[in-house]
């Protein structure tokens, strides 16, 4: 039950985010996630939106190369360990995470969200789910 | 089967082809010496009265002209006959900052025309062809060569000139037209603005395209044939000798046809001036041998290229010369190093990037700098910044063992680059020396 991130190329160069930002308020976007990972010369902006396909359509129509992939969203209670144990899933089925990042879930719990891209979501996300954690599907990020 | 204008000449014997040369030349070199000023005393200089050009093997003696002679001779110090017996001027685009206007009678037009449309009818064009013309009109020789040409196939001709994108394509889709006339960097842009308005190319009605007036690659071909869904044709000229359809590519698409019943080519080695044989790359000459207001003697084109006089398999017997890899005034020197565009542009488009590029040169604590800027595509785009990354060191690589030198790659955001309706902006050199 992964979720639909977008990646969008950008030069690394004072606005370029804020055209990228520009663009999706323009086009209504509600956007529940964002991480940059940058080198010195570009970097790759990576959401969650509400309406994943309305977003990528206004991104492409105004000429950033961007494209979809599917990545983990986990809930994570506020309490101490919460992350450490959800980490150690993952090790324990030598599942790789190539980066992560996080979000707020609304709410009185005050739950985080986390986002994994990882070697191998087939393997990692039933084990999560054993443990007991709440995966987040596309309906919930959207009703976020 | 291959369909020619004019097969008698197109497809004529050596001994013939000979004949016209040897007798044509004779009478230009006698033209000019009483007509031009400027060649006599040049001949004179050189030790030479036209009783010393007994045939086209005598052609080496004559001396060279350079674009900086025309320049000296701006405007009229050049013309072959009265201005009155004059009918048109084309002028060069001027991108070397030399403006050269070039003068033509009635007949200079009409060979013009003629191997134009040999031109056209080589790339499969008939009377019941719509050619579309995206080169620019005016000054320019693309648009009124070609547009001469089409009418003389008869081929129903649309003048749309070059520009005005979303204009060009409502014309091939409304007209269907079936050939297109425009600069090779042009008609990548077309096709990628087709493909991005959803045109797939068994949609697109064109079958042939004329392209010419820039370097390109064979890369590029592909590239634009994929896209467009077409045979892409070669077309070579340059105003000061008419313009395009001094020569042009025929179905076996390897080199080019010189029209050598008007033109006579010889590759030189721009260093002595000494003639290459066949196969040897060096510096385009040409002789125009049947022209009245505008007849160039031995004229440096600058463009490198070689000739071969093997034969072809269209039937046409007229000698080839290579496409051009540059001219000499595109070529940079790199810390020493010959680089030319189309070198750059072959491991691009090898590697899957787009034919849109920009190279800047600079001179940083006086080493040279090549820095190749490349935009971004979707089919290059991944989530992995490791991959990018991966994938910009193979560039640098290649680029290594193409030009020698190691050049730097930068990734820049999609139509980032100027899109050229003309000429594309390829180099940007800022060292000052």
């Amino acid at each position: 039950m992964s979720i639909k991130q977008i990646s969008v190329f950008l030069v690394n160069k004072p606005g370029t985010l804020k055209n990228m930002t520009g663009v999706l308020a323009a086009h209504d976007v509600d956007l529940r996630a964002l991480s940059l990972a940058e080198t010195k010369e570009y970097g790759i902006a990576r959401l969650v939106a509400d309406d994943t396909f309305h977003a990528l359509n206004v991104l492409r129509d105004a000429d950033f190369v961007a494209s979809v992939n599917s990545v983990i969203a986990a809930e994570v209670p506020d309490e101490p360990g919460a992350l450490d144990n959800l980490l150690q899933i993952f090790a324990e089925e030598d599942v790789n995470i190539e980066y992560m990042y996080s979000f707020v879930l609304s709410g009185e719990d005050k739950s985080a969200g986390m986002i994994f891209r990882v070697s191998d979501a087939d393997t990692a996300e039933p084990k999560l789910r054993n443990k007991g954690l709440r995966i987040l599907s596309q309906d919930d990020i959207a009703q976020i | 089967m291959e369909r020619y204008y004019q097969k008698d000449i197109e497809c004529a014997d050596r001994a013939s082809i000979q004949a016209i040369q040897d007798e044509r030349l004779i009478k230009q070199v006698r033209h000019v010496w009483e007509k031009v000023p400027f060649y006599r005393h040049k001949m004179e200089e050189a030790g030479l009265t036209p009783s010393d050009i007994h045939s086209t093997a005598d052609l080496h003696k004559l001396p060279f002209i350079s674009k900086d002679d025309l320049k000296d001779q701006y405007p009229y110090g050049l013309l072959g006959k009265p201005l009155k017996e004059c009918v048109r001027i084309q002028s060069t685009s001027g991108t070397t900052g030399k403006r050269v206007v070039a003068f033509y009678t009635q007949h200079d037009i009409d060979i013009w025309e003629e191997c134009c449309a040999r031109a056209i009818v080589a790339a499969g064009g008939t009377d019941e062809d719509v050619v579309q013309i995206s080169y620019g009109y005016g000054l320019f020789t693309g648009g009124p060569g070609l547009n001469g040409g089409s009418h003389k196939v008869g081929s129903l001709t649309v003048p749309t000139s070059s520009g005005n994108t979303d204009r060009q394509i409502m014309f091939i889709m409304d007209l269907q037209s079936t050939i297109l006339c425009c600069t090779p960097s042009y008609a990548a842009y077309l096709g990628e603005r087709m493909k991005e308005m959803g045109y797939t190319p068994d949609q697109i009605p064109l079958k042939a395209g004329i392209f010419g007036a820039e370097a390109w690659s064979e890369e590029m071909r592909t590239d634009i044939e994929k896209t467009l869904g077409i045979k892409a044709y070669d077309i070579y000229g340059l105003t000061e000798i008419s313009g395009p359809g001094v020569s042009f590519g025929c179905s076996a698409q390897n080199g080019m046809h010189i029209n050598e019943d008007h033109f006579i080519a010889e590759v030189i080695d721009p260093e002595t001036g000494e003639v290459l044989p066949d196969g040897e790359y060096g510096e385009l000459v040409f002789t125009c041998i049947d022209k009245e207001a505008f007849p160039l003697i031995r004229y440096r084109t600058r463009d490198i290229c070689y000739l071969t006089h093997e034969k072809c398999s269209c039937g046409r017997t007229h000698v080839r010369m290579s496409k051009p890899k540059g001219r000499t005034d595109d070529m940079l020197i790199i810390r020493g190093v010959n680089v030319f565009p189309s070198q750059i542009e072959t491991v691009l488009m090898n590697n899957g990037y787009a034919a849109n590029y920009q190279i800047i040169v600079d001179r940083v604590n006086n080493t040279d700098t090549l820095d190749v800027h490349v935009e971004m595509t979707p089919e290059m785009f991944t989530d992995n910044l490791g991959e990018i990354q991966e994938r910009q060191n193979v560039l640098v690589d290649d680029l290594k063992s193409m030009l020698g030198l190691k050049a730097k790659v930068t990734l820049v955001a999609p139509k980032s680059i100027a899109r050229s309706e003309g000429k594309a902006v390829r180099i940007i050199d800022k060292r000052k020396i």
